[in-house]
């Protein structure tokens, strides 16, 4: 293992956005009990330091390729683009219109108590993140469109955003 | 967090909320997002024929200092000419609600919207 590796260069998986999810879990899992901090036990205090080191590093990447949104925003920064998603307000007008549309939907589900206008506002979320994230496959994969992929890694920042409250949304009605 | 007393007023009494006439070519409409925090902000305003903000009205969907922050402009635009408004700073929100660091997008947010909401009345109006 090597701590310049890239993410995808530490599994051996190539860098694309598809991901062969079942070839990362297999990779990490291997990977992990190599570095397992428990391996180096009786080692010297530099290789223990240098071990855990590793076994950090190993999962970070786990989690980062993992996800497809930070999996994507991981991408474009390995190509030196900035996703900006603490600084620049701009987004396309319909997509912010879409938006506002489904958070006014969820606090009226939310003070009513409606739990299958929530449970129908989820499943509209989880099919606008999957579009999001075949857009995301051709622009970074196909087409090789820095700006589309940014754009729409922006997008599917604000729906995972969306998706949490409305899961918080239906654990308080359960609970 | 504690949210200081100005945001607590204007989260608890928002100004100005509300929607105005997209179509007008008196009004102009801003609207801004965050993708860090999810949240989103329409701002709106209308002009009198001679340039002066005379109503301003947002909707905003985000956090109580993201909400404070808009009901604010819109008080302060109200009277304005779009020169002046236009010299609102995000450092002015901030400062007059008391954000604390972690929340200055807020501000930087309404400020994004007011110049979005003039930006697209003047080219409503040039067009």
């Amino acid at each position: 293992m090597n701590i310049q590796q890239t993410h995808f260069e530490l599994f051996g998986l190539p860098t694309t956005f598809d991901l062969d999810t079942k070839k990362l879990d297999q990779q990490y899992r291997l990977l992990q009990s190599e570095v397992h901090p428990d391996r180096f036990a009786a080692s010297a205090d530099s290789e223990r330091r240098l071990s855990l080191q590793y076994a950090t590093k190993a999962n970070e990447a786990y989690q980062t390729l993992k996800n497809p949104l930070t999996r994507a925003r991981y991408l474009l920064q390995l190509k030196g683009i900035d996703t900006q998603e603490e600084s620049n307000t701009a987004m396309p007008v319909d997509f912010l219109l879409q938006l506002m549309e489904w958070r006014e939907a969820l606090e009226e589900a939310a003070e009513t108590a409606n739990a299958d206008e929530l449970e129908a506002l989820k499943k509209k979320l989880r099919e606008a993140a999957k579009t999001l994230q075949s857009t995301l496959a051709s622009a970074l994969d196909i087409d090789r469109d820095d700006a589309i992929a940014t754009e729409t890694v922006r997008k599917l920042r604000f729906i995972d955003k969306a998706q949490q409250e409305v899961d918080q949304a239906l654990e308080i009605l359960e609970s | 967090m504690a949210y200081s007393d100005k945001v607590l007023d204007h989260y608890e009494n928002p100004r100005n909320v509300g929607s105005l006439d997209k179509a007008d070519t008196h009004v102009g409409t801003g609207m801004v997002g965050a993708p860090a925090c999810g949240d989103v902000m329409k701002l709106q305003i209308r002009v009198n024929d001679d340039g002066v903000i005379e109503d301003a009205k947002f909707k905003t969907y985000g956090c109580g200092s993201a909400i404070a922050s808009s009901s604010l402009v819109t008080e302060w635009l109200k009277g304005k000419s779009l020169d002046q408004a236009m010299t609102i700073k995000n450092s002015d929100i901030a400062e007059e609600l008391a954000l604390p660091p972690v929340k200055i997008h807020c501000s930087v947010l309404a400020e994004d919207a007011i110049k979005a909401a003039i930006a697209d009345l003047k080219q409503k109006q040039a067009a």
